[in-house]
């Protein structure tokens, strides 16, 4: 097993077992949505229709209910899918760069984040098609033999590269995800009760059984996947920015574009995790997986991606200055001092002095502050990409076509649309998915979880010393548990004792034990496989003694347990082991 | 005669993998473990082969990487040389950069859906596959060997339950081995 440094911070509070971490994740899917999932979903379904309706709107009347003009071709637009597509750049961030570096504590963010991306990167994409106004006809776009003699798109456009890139981003995402929830889905199906969540589960599960070749195969294919996936996510953010970069626009036209288009989108995106994340976690009860060294860790990538774009700015703006070109020059200090003054202040002050705060340990471990800060970060992020595209073209070569750029009720209906959009995606999500890998957090709780580390999870008993072979034959095809250290030896006397017990003997035995559990109708039976230590095998057995319900169970004592081990035989101190009679108290509860 | 198979129940992955070890050296075939997580070091143990998914994903990568340039030498040489702000459209080679990008993507794209692809069809999971663990809690906290009796053929039923009894199993089982998929 790999062994984690006593130094360093538990992943996991608290002691969690397997099933543990079963039942934390699968909770919210198995149990009902609690009221603010519905009003919150309801909120996030109307502004959705509204945008859908917006957009409806638009392909009808056409490009010209936008606020665009002349002078000022892109701008609410375009800044959306930049800022949505930056959005979605966390996911796979955590989910690839991560996973190379072996960075455990993004198992609780990985999931929720790649969603993240995934619904983000979709609504980025519904603008570019939107733009091109005839969305009928968005497959021209693909290299498709055509009725005007082949002319094939252009190779040599970055619009035409960012088709590629953002479909393939897209697509690629999608399936790291999904190969990565397969397992998670089995889980659900193997536990889901009613028929339709079965069926609708064994079809999302594809049939996975967790087989020993199966997973060899899944963990060499996440971490091609993730090797694939690193560069893929640092080219999508340089090709949008390319978008920019290669035209002859001042204010666009540079060369720092793209490693500061993706640390802003890294910045961003981890900005839009920390505020889904912390209510997530709060409203899902998740709070022992992703707790405040989660937190922590993610602020310092953002203090980190922050201070990168910071430097970008300021070099942007040295550069300008240094290269003596004027209209680059104008550019700049008309961004600065100009008519948009106002946005560029909002951008500086939200990107590049909101993270420094990150500095201090107090303001990044508190989750307030956290979430306070993920907002304004958003917020600059998206006056980040206004600024580049309004300010550099409203006031263009030629004054006498200088303009202001003001958005109309289309504009900014699609962009709250794509917001409601996103969340009733996102609330869809986090209701029947599961939000935290399953499979791989158990994977990491002995290495990781808080009471392995500091030795309080109750230890398993040593390897049996000498096999009893002699308890096989009393009751046929049970299970034969061997002895564990922890076994009195009044046990072994009883245990061995029995071999000569007579059929009589043990049917006094069952009704004495009856008679201090009490005897109950076989039809309101409880599923006693939910005791740790009881399987499928054991529960016939226990059936047949005449033991069907947790109330039963719950009754037991040392005494009871004796008692039966000396029936059945076959399961000799394991049951006051595990403590069913406690276990099955709090499942008695549920 | 149908084949038998004894699923044996575990509650720990480090225990299932002692007692692997433990049978492998007395000689017992395993066929297969199922468990709800990858048992980090199980593979060797019961004999898995590391998997040649990774070569296939190269493959797949080179496809996509070779389809975008001979894409680009139809389309923009061959087929209809675009003049583009005098850019070079008579020679692949004089125009590459302009493709660099679009080439890295299609490559990416090829190599991680051909990969997938592969992976599902070769685990036989795909939509609407049954499943075949033998028992539902080994995909919450249960970790099961597979132990089939016709892989074993020098231990008897009985002889091979006996031994796995030696372990610190929870459950064992023996029925005819049923093939689902």
């Amino acid at each position: 097993m790999h062994k984690e440094s006593a130094i360093r911070e538990p992943l996991i509070l608290g002691h969690k077992t397997y099933h543990d971490i079963t039942e934390d994740v699968c909770r919210s899917i198995e149990g009902k949505a609690p009221k603010a999932w519905y009003v919150l979903f309801g909120i996030a379904l109307l502004l959705g229709l509204y945008g859908v309706g917006c957009i409806l709107y638009l392909l009808g009347t056409g490009i010209g209910t936008w606020g665009l003009n002349k002078t000022v071709q892109w701008a609410w637009d375009i800044t959306n899918f930049v800022w949505w597509v930056g959005i979605g750049h966390a996911g796979t961030l955590i989910s690839a760069v991560l996973l190379l570096f072996r960075q455990k504590w993004r198992m609780a963010i990985n999931r929720a984040a790649e969603a993240m991306t995934i619904f983000a990167v979709f609504m980025a994409g519904l603008f570019p098609l939107i733009h091109m106004g005839r969305l009928w006809v968005g497959y021209w776009v693909m290299p498709i033999p055509n009725q005007f003699g082949s002319l094939w798109v252009n190779f040599n456009s970055p619009l035409l590269w960012d088709v590629f890139a953002i479909s393939t981003y897209l697509s690629v995402g999608f399936v790291f995800w999904y190969i990565g929830l397969i397992p998670d889905f089995a889980t659900i199906r193997d536990r889901a009760k009613s028929p339709v969540s079965k069926k609708m589960y064994s079809i999302l599960s594809f049939g996975w059984s967790g087989r020993a070749k199966h997973w060899n195969r899944f963990e060499i294919v996440s971490l091609v996947l993730a090797g694939l996936a690193t560069p893929l996510v640092f080219s999508v953010h340089s090709i949008v920015s390319f978008d920019f970069a290669t035209s002859v626009i001042p204010g666009w036209h540079t060369t720092i574009f793209p490693p500061y288009f993706v640390a802003g989108a890294v910045f961003s995106g981890f900005a839009m995790v920390q505020t889904i994340m912390l209510i997530v976690r709060k409203g899902l009860k998740l709070e022992a997986y992703l707790h405040t060294k989660h937190i922590e860790y993610m602020n310092i990538v953002i203090m980190v991606t922050g201070s990168i774009v910071g430097v970008a700015y300021l070099t942007e703006l040295f550069i300008s200055w240094y290269s003596g070109v004027e209209y680059e020059s104008y550019a700049f200090i008309n961004r600065a001092t100009g008519s948009y003054w106002w946005a560029y202040a909002a951008m500086m002050t939200c990107n590049v002095v909101s993270p420094q705060l990150m500095w201090f340990k107090k303001l990044r471990t508190s989750l307030l502050f956290t979430f306070f800060i993920s907002i304004v970060v958003n917020i600059g992020m998206w006056f980040e990409r206004f600024v580049i595209i309004v300010t550099s073209l409203h006031e263009d070569y030629l004054p006498s076509s200088w303009s202001m750029f003001y958005p109309t009720w289309t504009d900014i209906g699609i962009y709250i649309g794509t917001i409601g959009l996103f969340f009733v995606f996102y609330l869809a999500f986090a209701r029947y998915f599961p939000v935290l890998p399953i499979a791989e957090l158990k994977t990491i709780l002995k290495s990781s979880g808080e009471s392995y580390k500091n030795d309080t999870a109750p230890k398993r008993p040593k390897q049996p010393v000498s096999p009893k072979k002699t308890v096989v034959s009393v009751v046929e095809e049970v299970t034969v548990d061997v002895e564990k250290n922890v076994i009195t030896e009044e046990v072994h006397i009883v245990a061995e004792e029995k071999i000569e017990i007579s059929h009589e003997e043990k049917q006094s035995r069952i009704s004495s034990l009856m008679e201090k559990l009490g005897t109950v109708d076989p039809s309101k039976k409880d599923d006693l496989k939910l005791v740790s230590g009881v399987g499928p095998k054991l529960e016939g057995v226990l059936n047949d003694i005449g033991i069907f319900t947790f109330e039963q169970v719950s009754k037991m004592t040392k005494s009871e347990y004796d008692l039966l081990d000396s029936i059945t035989g076959s399961f000799p101190g394991r049951a006051e082991r595990d403590n069913w009679a406690e276990q099955a108290k709090t499942l008695m509860n549920k | 005669m149908a084949d038998r198979v004894i699923y044996a129940m575990y509650d720990d992955d480090d225990v299932l993998k002692d007692s692997a070890k433990k049978l492998v050296a007395e000689g017992v075939h395993i066929s297969d473990v199922f468990s709800p997580f990858p048992i980090h070091g199980i593979d060797p143990i019961i004999g898995v082969k590391h998997t040649r998914l990774g070569i296939v994903a190269f493959m797949f990568g080179l496809l996509g990487m070779t389809l975008a340039v001979v894409g680009f030498k139809f389309f923009m040489i061959v087929d209809w040389p675009m003049n583009i702000g005098g850019k070079p459209n008579f020679t692949l080679l004089q125009n590459f950069p302009a493709f660099v990008p679009i080439t890295f993507e299609l490559t990416v794209l090829f190599a991680a859906h051909g990969m997938a692809i592969t992976y599902l069809i070769r685990n036989k999971t795909l939509p609407g596959m049954p499943a075949d663990n033998p028992y539902p809690s080994t995909t919450d906290d249960r970790f099961v060997m597979e132990i089939r009796l016709s892989e074993n053929s020098k231990f008897s039923g009985t002889e091979l339950q006996a031994k796995i009894k030696e372990t610190d199993i929870i459950e064992i089982e023996e029925k005819d081995y049923v093939v689902v998929k």
